[in-house]
């Protein structure tokens, strides 16, 4: 293990939580002394299954806080891409008979995506609808595609590259009025814990979240579904999740999880304001020292204050994130360095992006820890190396 | 069943003290092809060499390095018996059951080294054929044109061995008499291909890689690195990686001379750093994945100005190849599936649109007139990481 640790930890500033976030102490704690003293299986008679057991509803009583739910409505899976994954699948099982169209969008994460078109070979008809030049969906575009037969539209609430943060509650009111019988997903992997989201205040019918995005550990996610949806499961087995997600529960994962939602909700309320100062003194200072920079992520409210996307035009992305990862700085590249294949995001090209912006898009994206002075000095590094890599050009 | 491999080596054209020296080398490859597995003594006698098995998993394990050690012909899975026609009788029944367990038709073939041995060669093998004829089925049948299978016999001074099996060997000759050459590796394709046919000559090969780091991804170096693990499986020995720092003789171009001549100085500063460390380390020739015409710095014109910077032999084992010719041997030696990761050697910065396809020498020379072609050398040999690469597994 150790020659895989990395030794810049001290003066590391990692601005890649969109990607992973760093567990939360407490959290960590938590799953080692799940793992090592309340080790039981939930499905045990035992005292020490119902131990575990009752790990599981505290856990779950701490995330349906975190997205506004009740108890009742969240199932822990194992990961973002399952709940999303089952939420489509369960649906088109459930509810196929009403009819064979779905409605996603052009941005979606690939687990949608995927997970759209493995339901188109199964005879499923879908629409996918673009973004705008902000990367932000029109409500009414996906509205007007709502038919008799429209059983699910799934739309995510925070895109993972850009940030832009999606008209969620006027999509689910649109719908709901044109047909009362579709259902709406919505991937909220980068809102949870970033957003205060009321789950049972919007026309949501189901809501996939992950742990490790805000905090938690990797290997455990939720999906929030309305009371009354039903949903086939993607794993049988021994009934475990009310029947509805079989497989011996995570227990040290979950209630680490819980800690997470938890603590993540406290940092929501108090830092919320003043993150989005953050970002926007970010996105300021980046347009100061590179004026010729694109952002890409929507300005001031339409963003989520966590994520900020921008090109800086004749900067391949990777080479960009090399030299900040020399100077300690952790971000995540729109494309690799490759002078063959064209791998670029699909997000922004959906944007209507020119080839050389999509070449130099980068994300950088915080937690609640993230300062100003780090963000002030990454900043300043990222001018340096756009002024040298240009002059070899 | 089977207690050893029976190795034919290739000795066509081999005389005297090469031809020894030839046989030792070969054994000792195979010998440390081995190292891993449960020892055993490689024997070599006259015109064969045996290795002893210890039951069908070792068989299968030990029959996967063999096939890789290069020098050998062909590798049969052999039985060892007494010198005593009887129990070569019962030897051939066993083999032509193995080998054809259905029945068919069959031939016996003897080869007799021991001249005190009482029988000769065609009449042990008509007894052998009458003794297998008496104690099999009718479901097998002798004959001498074109059998199902020939089962074959060797009288030697140490046993009688039979067999029925002729299991292609990689050829060629074994890996350290044909003296050492570096390898310049670029993680494509082409590369790792001129330096498996290096090694099937009988040479040692080092690998050197040149690294660009910002520009270029720690995964570029990675991808290298298991392509020298890969050749580790042929040589039967650890591989030399040189991983050449680049970086700034890339800036040094990419700031001091024209565009254009960007790949073809790039290319000279390579070939002269080869050179050095070919020079370091008692090597004789450069190899390299070129072959002519596949782009524009593999031209005649091309190879021509570049070569120029070294009078050491470069060796183009490709050059003759087509590309898929060249892929066909990729995937077989098991390089083809790590070539083609996305991650390259070259950012895009330091492609030229237009590298000139057709570049002059003298033009050549007179733009790297204003590099410290020596101090930028130097340098480079002075950060260069040195690697000892080998399978884990």
């Amino acid at each position: 293990m150790k020659s895989l640790m990395i030794d810049k930890t001290e003066q590391m500033i990692y601005l890649d939580n969109s990607a992973t976030t760093q567990v939360y102490p407490e959290a960590a704690k938590v799953a080692i002394d799940v793992m090592r003293e309340m080790y039981g299986n939930p499905s045990s008679l035992h005292g020490v299954g119902i131990q575990a057991e009752k790990i599981l509803t505290v856990a779950r009583q701490q995330v349906a806080a975190l997205v506004g739910c009740k108890r009742e409505e969240i199932f822990f899976t194992g990961c973002g891409t399952e709940s999303n994954n089952w939420a489509l699948k369960g649906i088109a099982d459930a509810y196929g008979v009403r009819g064979k169209h779905m409605i996603t969008t052009a941005i979606e994460h690939p687990s949608i995506l995927e997970t759209m078109k493995y339901l188109q070979q199964k005879g499923w008809e879908v629409d996918f609808i673009a973004p705008d030049e902000q990367g932000i969906v029109s409500a009414e575009a996906v509205i007007e595609k709502v038919r008799q037969d429209t059983v699910l539209v799934s739309m995510m609430f925070v895109n993972n590259e850009t940030g832009a943060i999606q008209p969620i509650e006027a999509v689910g009111k649109g719908v709901k009025a044109k047909n009362p019988q579709t259902f709406f997903h919505v991937d909220g992997v980068q809102a949870v814990g970033k957003l205060p989201i009321q789950v049972n205040r919007l026309p949501i019918d189901l809501l996939s979240g992950s742990g490790h995005k805000i905090h938690g550990p990797k290997g455990v996610g939720f999906l929030y579904v309305a009371k009354g949806v039903r949903l086939i499961p993607l794993l049988a087995g021994g009934g475990q999740e009310q029947g509805w997600r079989s497989g011996t529960e995570n227990v040290p994962g979950i209630a680490a999880m819980g800690i997470a939602a938890e603590k993540t909700c406290k940092a929501l309320k108090e830092k919320q304001e003043q993150m989005a100062a953050v970002r926007h003194g970010f996105i300021a200072a980046l347009q100061e020292k590179i004026p010729d920079c694109r952002i890409n992520s929507p300005q001031e409210k339409k963003g989520a204050w966590h994520i900020v996307n921008a090109s800086f035009p004749g900067v391949p992305s990777e080479v960009l994130l090399h030299y900040l990862e020399d100077a300690g700085i952790y971000i995540s590249a729109g494309s690799a360095c490759s002078a063959r294949k064209k791998q670029h995001s699909h997000v922004m090209r959906a944007q209507g992006l020119t080839e050389e912006a999509l070449a130099s898009a980068v994300r950088f994206s915080f937690s609640f820890d993230t300062t100003a002075e780090e963000l002030t000095y990454t900043a300043e590094q990222v001018a340096e190396v756009v002024r040298e890599v240009r002059s070899f050009r | 069943m089977y207690k050893l491999l029976m190795v034919k080596y290739g000795e066509l054209g081999l005389k005297g003290k090469n031809k020894s020296l030839f046989i030792n080398k070969l054994v000792k490859n195979i010998q440390r092809s081995l190292a891993d597995l449960p020892e055993r003594q490689v024997t070599s006698t006259w015109g064969r060499i045996l290795i002893p098995v210890y039951g069908e998993g070792d068989m299968a394990d030990t029959l996967e390095r063999v096939k890789r050690v290069f020098g050998i012909y062909s590798i049969s899975p052999a039985l060892e018996v007494e010198k005593d026609m009887e129990a070569i009788g019962a030897g051939a029944v066993q083999v032509l059951k193995d080998a054809l367990p259905q029945g068919g038709s069959f031939k016996i073939e003897t080869r007799r080294s021991d001249k005190t041995f009482p029988l000769t060669s065609p009449e042990i093998s008509q007894q052998v054929a009458a003794f297998v004829f008496r104690n099999v089925g009718e479901e097998y049948v002798a004959q001498m044109q074109n059998p199902d299978k020939i089962i074959q016999v060797e009288v030697r001074n140490e046993g009688a061995y039979i067999y029925g099996e002729n299991i292609p060997g990689a050829k060629g000759m074994p890996v350290g008499c044909g003296g050492k050459a570096v390898v310049m590796l670029s993680g494509g394709i082409d590369s790792p291909v001129a330096g498996w046919m290096a090694m099937k000559r009988g040479v040692t090969v080092e690998g050197v890689h040149f690294h660009s780091y910002p520009f270029t991804s720690e995964r570029a170096k990675e991808k290298v690195i298991d392509l020298c693990k890969e050749w580790s499986k042929w040589s039967g020995n650890k591989i030399i990686l040189h991983v050449v720092y680049f970086t700034n003789i890339q800036k040094a171009i990419r700031a001091n001379c024209p565009e254009e001549y960007g790949i073809t100085i790039m290319r000279r500063m390579m070939f002269r750093l080869a050179e050095r460390i070919a020079h370091q380390r008692g090597a004789l020739a450069i190899y390299t994945g070129e072959s002519v015409g596949q782009v524009a710095s593999q031209t005649l014109e091309s190879m021509y100005t570049i070569n120029n910077v070294t009078n050491m032999p470069v060796l183009r084992p490709l050059v003759g190849m087509d590309k898929e010719e060249i892929m066909e041997i990729a995937r077989k030696i098991d390089t083809y599936d790590i070539s083609i990761r996305p991650y390259e050697d070259c950012c895009t910065i330091f492609l030229p649109p237009h590298p000139k396809i057709r570049p002059r020498l003298e033009a050549a020379k007179e733009m790297e007139a204003k590099l410290d072609i020596e101090g930028l050398i130097d340098e480079a040999l002075e950060k260069t990481e040195i690697l000892y690469l080998q399978q884990e597994d």
